[in-house]
């Protein structure tokens, strides 16, 4: 077990290092860089105040000696300074972080909580009335892009409170700022819960129909018992890495979702940084999901041990 | 005595009554307003948008301004600010300043002339490097003419023209000639502003909000009457209209209501006060005359033919876009030629099919025809409001056998593109941010300009630039700059689609907003702004 876990690390830190360069040289193979779009922002295409911003900004530097300083800076926590703001890179990103990390976190609970109860209520009531609700609810969670649903949100809050339930200014209290992140987690989550609600489902008809059950069943276990103690912990196997897949996808359903609930995330911070080939920012940023993706992935490997006691991860 | 006292009352009543209006505004309040997208800075000397403009203007003073009470930004019609009075030299190639006494910057540290003049020497690219107050200059151009900066004690500063330039007053007048001071380096300006304003900066945080409090240090007593601005960034429209709906902004972004989108914001808000008006920017076809085919007079000429600008109006604005020449046209704008002269104009005419038919004819007697068009790619930003004219544009060119393809390009490499003449035909918009012949002329015709986009180079057309530029009379000026449109449209310079007319709308609590209808760029000052709540 040791041994495997040191493997996975050092495995972890290769994957991250070959991010790091791939991010690095695919944003330089983009058109563009961020003299060109200072200078195009401004309506001139002046090659005189183009070169002086470059050199300003080091991006005439050789790209080996860019990466170096970049590298060599992440090891030391420096993360550097934006291009656009001109403030150091942190200072942009650290308020940032936090409130995607609570909108993803209540996303993805938004989603366990739904998907996994109904996925089990389906497959159980296997079709009777209800299993079709259900059905066409995670059919619909599939098919309405974030951003609709988002907007009906809106609208309907509109129309009917008189209300918008979007971040305007900086929330005061815990329990306002989950008012207002609530609602953009259930639309975010709405998509992840109807995946994990059809995965469960099917996942959970397969094991239903398993040698054990019927033994489970004989053997007199309740009802309850059967469902959640027998069946569920097996058919949890699957769910758990779409779980951990959802979890690296929620922050692609965040950029829609943070634009119309003008949340002022990471995600949206990111896509506008890419527009700007703020490099700093989109460096770093793609660096720490890497690292969020990497570490998740981890931490479902090491949830099917915990769930099924015959996996075992050989030394 | 009874008469004495009847002309006492009536005098008191009269006196109340004159001076109501000034008991009448309310001060306090925060202004809400929804902001469509993140400014590039805060630097409005670098930048060349509304989205800076608009919210930082109230940070800065000018020299002189257009007068805000003003619907029509004119020469005439240029009040003080920073400075108390002007006069020019007899020869009129020198403009001396008197500035007011006792300003000071946000920070504390007082106004000077100094100030003035390292703001100008920066914006001409003179500047000390290492104040380094600006790093781009997109307005260079405007001081073509402007020699020199040079101060006079603290409270005096001349401009030294190198000829008569009756139009540099209007220059200074506009939003984008804030007076900015030396002791700030550049990375300031960008980030959080000092000016003279009556709002101080409080954050501009990028994504989320920009946050304005009232200056109360303010050399103009009295105002501003509001107590903080609230900017809230919010990309997305649908959001930001909901918003305005449901009362969480007080305004909309200036001329971010289109007319399909007025239906909406009314049944949803339906006090609302919204304002149409022109903006001052243009849909105009950028032509690579020097690439074939367009190198070709005759393909050009032809191509302009094929235009039909009431069409562009009517699929893009609900008719209510504006068909002009190279300035704005009246009344709405200053300069613009008569509407009975602009039939005369290249591309203007009402006689679509008659012009079709003679471009057709042109296109055949180059050998081109249904079974042998013309292919070429209308180049543009790939954003609708860009994209939305090129398609249409395809579609009339197709009418005089030239086949279009649209190809669109990342907004941020654009203007790279267009630089490096790129591209064949490309849809493009001017915002103009003054109506002053000078300013557009210079800026997009005049052959040596960074933003003369297809480098057109007429040396005709340049000699009749400065003729204008030079003349003071104001009738005469007229006529010369309606020739200059003409000369431009016959050559097919920047074939011009029509002005934008777009909605702004705001909350019937928001007094004493006026909207200037010939620029987006000016009068947003806000200190005459307040809130009846």
């Amino acid at each position: 077990m040791g041994a495997y876990l040191v493997r996975r690390l050092l495995l972890m830190a290769l994957t991250l290092f070959g991010m790091s360069i791939l991010i690095f040289v695919m944003l330089r193979l983009v058109p563009g860089n961020i003299a060109d779009i200072l200078v195009d922002a401004a309506g001139i295409a002046d090659s005189k105040e183009k070169a002086k911003i470059t050199h300003e900004l080091g991006l005439d530097l050789p790209i080996i000696e860019q990466y170096g300083q970049w590298i060599g800076g992440l090891s030391r926590g420096d993360l550097g300074f934006a291009y656009v703001s001109e403030r150091p890179a942190i200072e942009e990103i650290a308020p940032r972080i936090p409130i995607s990390a609570k909108l993803a976190g209540m996303a993805l609970f938004f989603a366990i909580i739904i998907g996994v109860p109904f996925g089990v209520i389906s497959a159980v009531r296997q079709n009777t009335p209800l299993d079709y609700f259900l059905r066409v609810l995670s059919l619909s969670g599939l098919s309405l892009p974030s951003f609709w649903l988002g907007l009906l949100v809106l609208m309907a809050a509109v129309n009917w409170f008189g209300t918008i339930p979007i971040y305007s200014n900086e929330p005061r209290g815990l329990l306002q700022e989950f008012g207002l992140l609530a609602i953009p987690a259930a639309v975010v989550g709405f998509r992840s819960s109807a995946l994990i609600m059809r995965l469960t489902r099917s996942s959970m008809l397969e094991v239903m129909r398993q040698d054990y059950i019927r033994t489970a069943r004989s053997k007199g276990a309740s009802q309850m018992s059967v469902n959640y103690d027998h069946a569920l912990r097996n058919a949890l196997l699957p769910v758990v890495t779409v779980i951990g897949i959802e979890a690296a996808f929620l922050v692609g359903g965040l950029i829609v979702t943070e634009t119309v609930f003008n949340i002022p995330g990471v995600a949206r911070f990111l896509v506008e940084a890419i527009r700007w080939r703020d490099y700093p920012i989109v460096q770093n940023l793609v660096m720490l999901i890497a690292f969020v993706v990497v570490t998740v992935n981890f931490l479902v490997d090491m949830a099917y041990m915990a769930l099924d006691p015959r996996i075992k991860f050989a030394d | 005595m009874r008469t004495r006292l009847a002309v006492a009352a009536a005098t008191f009543v009269a006196l109340m009554m004159a001076a109501a209006p000034t008991y009448a505004q309310k001060q306090g309040g925060t202004l809400k307003i929804s902001h469509r997208d993140n400014p590039p800075s805060a630097s409005i000397h670098e930048e060349s948008t509304i989205s800076v403009n608009q919210p930082f203007m109230a940070v800065f003073n000018n020299l002189v301004l257009f007068d805000p009470n003003e619907k029509v930004n004119s020469p005439d019609h240029i009040v003080p600010d920073l400075a108390e009075s002007w006069a020019w030299n007899d020869d009129k190639t020198k403009l001396t300043f008197k500035l007011r006494q006792g300003v000071k910057w946000h920070d504390g540290k007082p106004f000077t002339s100094a100030d003035v003049k390292c703001t100008w020497d920066a914006v001409m690219g003179k500047g000390d490097e290492k104040l380094d107050i600006i790093r781009k200059s997109p307005r260079k151009i405007w001081y073509i003419n402007l020699k020199d900066v040079t101060t006079n004690g603290d409270n005096e500063v001349t401009f030294t023209l190198g000829r008569p330039q009756p139009s540099f007053l209007s220059m200074l007048a506009g939003g984008y000639s804030p007076v900015y001071s030396c002791h700030v380096p550049g990375r300031d300006m960008r980030s959080k502003p000092i000016g003279t304003g009556p709002f101080k900066v409080v954050e501009f945080k990028r994504n989320e909000s920009i946050k304005l409090v009232k200056n109360p240090d303010y050399w103009k007593k009295g105002r501003p009457y509001l107590d903080a601005i609230d900017w809230t960034i919010v990309p997305n429209r649908s959001t930001r209209m909901l918003g305005f709906g449901a009362g969480s902004y007080d305004m909309t972004f200036d001329s971010d209501v289109t007319f399909p989108l007025l239906k909406d914001v009314k049944a949803q808000k339906p006090d609302a006060v919204c304002e149409a008006r022109p903006t001052n920017v243009n849909s105009n076809i950028l032509v690579n005359r020097d690439k074939p085919p367009f190198d070709n007079p005759q393909i050009r000429h032809a191509m302009v033919l094929a235009l039909d600008n009431r069409a562009f109006a009517d699929i893009l604005s609900q008719g209510n876009d504006l068909d002009g020449a190279v300035m704005l046209p009246p009344p709405a704008g200053f300069w613009g030629m008569p509407k009975e002269m602009l039939p005369s104009l290249l591309g203007h005419s009402p006689e679509i099919e008659k012009n079709r038919a003679e471009a057709r004819k042109i296109m055949e007697g180059l050998g081109y025809g249904p079974e042998k068009p013309l292919k070429i790619k209308v180049a543009t930003r790939n954003i609708a409001i860009y994209r939305d004219p090129a398609v249409i544009l395809i579609d009339q060119l197709k009418k005089i056998y030239i086949e279009g393809e649209l190809d669109p390009i990342d907004t941020t490499v654009w203007y790279t593109k267009i630089a490096r003449k790129d591209y064949q035909v490309g849809m493009n918009l001017t915002g103009v941010g003054i109506d002053d012949p000078d300013v557009n002329f210079y800026e997009n015709y005049y052959s040596t300009s960074d933003r003369n986009y297809t480098s057109y180079k007429n040396p005709e057309v340049d000699k009749l630039i400065e003729q204008q530029s030079a003349e003071g009379d104001l009738q005469k000026r007229k006529k010369l700059v309606w020739e200059i449109e003409k000369k431009l449209a016959d050559d097919a310079a920047r074939p011009i689609l029509g002005y934008n007319v777009a909605n702004t709308c705001w909350t019937p609590q928001l007094k004493g907003l006026v909207l200037q209808t010939n620029s987006i760029y000016n009068g947003w000052r806000f200190e005459d702004v307040w809130l009846d709540r």
